[in-house]
């Protein structure tokens, strides 16, 4: 399609750039509900995917909306649908059936102040760990955070080809205020966009198991229609797709899931340093309030304290064996984020009592500014 | 094919056979049980419009007592049987036999 | 005529093709209705001739949430209450696919029955078999949105204080295209009925009177499913047209049945074909 991807320089909200990121990665359905702040995605894909033979439904809450882009999946599209914390409660139920069944696709949550109602137009960092943890039971999830528009178009690209390639759920994990910040993004040409493809069957119906897999412990995905006659279920099952229950099949199922991501972990994490060379202290960011951590960064450096930025753009997998390296150079680990402590807790964990680690940490509703950050640098300077 | 049982259950005393009924072709139906599969629910035996079936004595491999044939030429082939197994456990075919 | 002597092999129900003969037999309990249902829904797809690789089957959970377990076609057995909704995405992307909801009373009344007017509303071109057999059967038989009112259950032991859907009424009026109720003993009617449904583009629905001598048929001195079966024998009263209001079930004296609703009315991707069109025309998309 001519204009399915706008190539060139652009003034353009976040959010709309989210929604040119899914239609450049091929995203041609999207199912959702609104909610403020993620309600631009919607409209934009509303207004875009029926020229590009695309489809935009809105269904009727976000357990639908979840539901409705998985099945489009299984039907061969890649969709996407977005939302905002409220939102991503309701969509964690098949969230866990995506995982389950592999099922690739896209779920963007702008976040916003909470718990419950909470802020709806203001911002909020707070699920991070329901992004990780939200759906019942072990599960391991990739979730990126984005900190500008460019990569709001970026990080989607991104998303739709990890989703792809390691056949689960990924969530872009936004905020209010990159959601609804208007900046310069730079779409490139199509052609220099890469794209990865879910893995599909070589093999004929006959001897095709849908679960079955090689050492890259991601399965082949057959589409419905194909002749295959997939049968999936959110059960515990076997090779075939058929419910299995018991403790061993259990094992065997979930700990492939398991490791099916976290054995890929070093291709699919992903971070950003800054500074951090001869660092004597880290600054551990993502999202919007990285870009305050940055700019407190350099000003610590102009007033002579060796700062450094571990900037988070897969936020799960966590990077948790760079933040046990950085342990070894590091005096002191400063965590700025507005939850409280979501991440942090991740560094204290990976940094194990090695070195210390502190929190500029907010409710919602406002961003932590780079001088509350450089404070911080400068009271738990050692 | 007997002329007393043509209309089905043989209940209907004053029906003749035709002179050429040997002449046209007819249904004919077979029923295969499979024993093994049923569950019991008697539903074949119920409602077979013309009590071809009757529960057997015998028990099956999972203990039910699965239907027997027991009026097989008052069989209209209707397939009710067939169609209301809740296990698929019978089928009835249907063929239409010319005279040779 | 008569009994023949056939190997296994000889003789083929006309079902196999289109079942998981590897998962069989069934789960479902002795006299439970469900696998009739679904062999009326095989027969319908075979004597409609559909391709079998054209057919999908999306379940949610439950006793009748089993179905897309059993039957060999693209098969999908999703979460409680959500198969419409995943169901809408599948058929979406594969609008040339015949896509078939076949889930129980609870699922799709209860837990997804937000889904299920919504679906009609928006006249989705998907068939939803509902199995309704009164009650919560998977566990252990608890009162559910189809319970008879005063009727017992394991959460109603005084009887059930509340009062039941009239699913035809309910779905009707939400804008459903074509809605039928037949019990398992009309497995002939409900064949014919499941043939129409699948060949009518938007929203179809078909309820299905199911035994359940666990859940409801015992605890409600119905008894087992012989007798369920044959309270429908005698209590069932066919009436085509019937205006949906006046199809309630009444658990003591009738059990209407028959087709209620077939009318035509633009489906969901029929009106989404129009939209592509008028959309391409729009000249200020390219900004958005
Ligand atoms: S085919 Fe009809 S008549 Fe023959 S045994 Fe079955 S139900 Fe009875
Ligand atoms: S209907 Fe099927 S399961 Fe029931 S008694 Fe007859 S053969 Fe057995
Ligand atoms: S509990 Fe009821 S609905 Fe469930 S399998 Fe048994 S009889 Fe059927």
């Amino acid at each position: 399609m001519s204009n399915a991807v706008l190539t060139g320089t652009h003034f353009m909200l976040g959010d709309h750039a989210c929604a040119e990121g899914a239609i450049a990665a091929g995203c041609r359905f999207f199912a959702g509900y609104p909610i403020t702040p993620a309600t631009e995605i919607a409209e934009r894909m509303a207004r875009r995917l029926p020229q590009l033979g695309g489809v935009y439904i809105q269904m009727e809450d976000e357990l639908a909306s979840m539901a409705a882009i998985l099945g489009a999946s299984c039907g061969g599209m890649k969709t996407m649908t977005a939302t905002s914390g409220p939102g991503l409660s309701l969509m964690l139920e098949n969230i866990g059936l995506g995982i389950m069944l592999e099922i690739p696709c896209v779920v963007v949550n702008v976040q916003r102040g909470a718990p419950s109602t909470g802020l709806p137009t203001l911002v909020g960092q707070g699920d991070v760990m329901q992004a990780r943890w939200g759906s019942h039971g072990d599960y391991e999830i990739i979730a990126l955070a984005p900190s500008s528009v460019q990569e709001m178009f970026d990080f989607t690209v991104l998303a739709f080809n990890l989703a792809e390639r390691y056949r689960t759920p990924v969530i872009l994990l936004a905020d209010e205020a990159v959601g609804h910040l208007t900046e310069r993004v730079v779409i490139p040409p199509p052609e220099e966009i890469e794209l990865w493809e879910r893995p599909r069957p070589t093999v004929p119906p006959e001897e095709y198991l849908p679960y079955a897999t090689d050492e890259s412990l991601i399965p082949p995905m057959a589409l419905a229609g194909e002749g295959y006659f997939v049968h999936m279920t959110g059960l515990t099952h076997d090779e075939r797709g058929y419910p299995i229950i018991n403790g061993e099949a259990h094992e065997r199922l979930v700990r492939r899931l398991l490791e099916k991501i976290r054995k890929h972990a070093p291709e699919i994490i992903r971070y950003e340093e800054v500074l951090m060379d001869d660092a004597e202290v880290a600054v551990v960011s993502y999202g919007i309030t990285a870009r305050s951590a940055l700019r407190a960064v350099r000003e610590a450096r102009r007033q002579g304290i060796r700062a450094g930025l571990l900037r988070l753009i897969t936020v799960w997998p966590f990077p948790e064996d760079q933040i046990r390296e950085l342990s070894r150079q590091v005096e002191l680990f400063v965590v700025a984020e507005i939850n409280q402590g979501q991440i942090r807790r991740e560094v204290e964990r990976a940094a194990a009592g090695q070195v210390p680690v502190a929190g500029v940490h907010k409710l919602g509703g406002t961003l932590i500014t780079p001088d509350e950050i450089l404070e911080a640098l400068w009271v738990r300077k050692p | 094919m007997a002329a007393n049982t043509f209309s089905g259950n043989g209940s209907f005393p004053f029906w003749r056979e035709p002179l050429d009924a040997q002449q046209i072709p007819h249904l004919s139906t077979s029923i295969t049980i499979f024993p093994d599969l049923c569950k019991g629910c008697g539903y074949c035996v119920e409602f077979c419009p013309a009590q071809v079936l009757a529960t057997s004595d015998r028990l099956n491999a999972k203990g039910y007592h699965p239907p027997e044939v027991v009026k097989p030429e008052a069989c209209t082939g209707c397939q009710f049987c067939m169609r209301v197994c809740p296990e698929y456990a019978i089928i009835v075919e249907k063929k239409l036999e010319v005279p040779t | 005529m008569g009994t023949q002597t056939v190997t296994p092999q000889a003789v083929q129900h006309p079902y196999t093709r289109y079942l998981r003969t590897d998962r069989l037999p069934h789960i479902w309990c002795p006299g439970c209705g469900i696998g009739i249902a679904m062999g009326a829904f095989l027969a319908a797809v075979d004597e409609l001739g559909i391709p079998q690789e054209k057919v999908a089957v999306v379940s949610g959970i439950g006793c009748t949430g089993r179905v897309a377990g059993y039957v060999k076609f693209d098969s999908y057995h999703t979460t409680h209450g959500r198969p419409i909704p995943f169901a809408t995405g599948l058929k979406i992307a594969r609008p040339e696919m015949t896509v078939v909801v076949f889930s129980g009373d609870g699922d799709l009344v209860s837990i997804g029955g937000n889904h299920l007017i919504h679906a009609a509303r928006r006249n989705i071109d998907l068939t939803v078999i509902c199995v309704n057999n009164f009650n919560y059967g998977m566990t252990g038989g608890q009162m559910g949105p189809t319970t008879p009112h005063r009727a017992r259950t394991t959460t109603t032991p005084y009887g059930n204080l509340e009062f039941p859907f009239n699913l035809p009424y309910l779905v009707a009026a939400a804008g459903a295209v074509y809605v039928a109720r037949w019990t398992v003993l009309h497995v002939f009617h409900l064949r014919e009925s499941i043939k129409e449904a699948l060949q009518r583009r938007g929203f179809s629905f078909i309820e299905v009177v199911s035994p359940c001598p666990v859940g409801f048929g015992r605890p409600n001195k119905i008894g087992e499913g012989l007798e369920e079966m044959r309270f429908y024998r005698e209590h069932a009263l066919i009436q085509n047209g019937l205006h949906p209001k006046d199809a309630a079930l009444s658990f003591r004296d009738r059990i209407v049945v028959g087709k209620f609703v077939d009318e035509a009315r633009p489906s969901f991707l029929q009106v989404l074909e129009d939209h592509f069109r008028n959309a391409s025309r729009d000249p200020s998309h390219r900004e958005g």
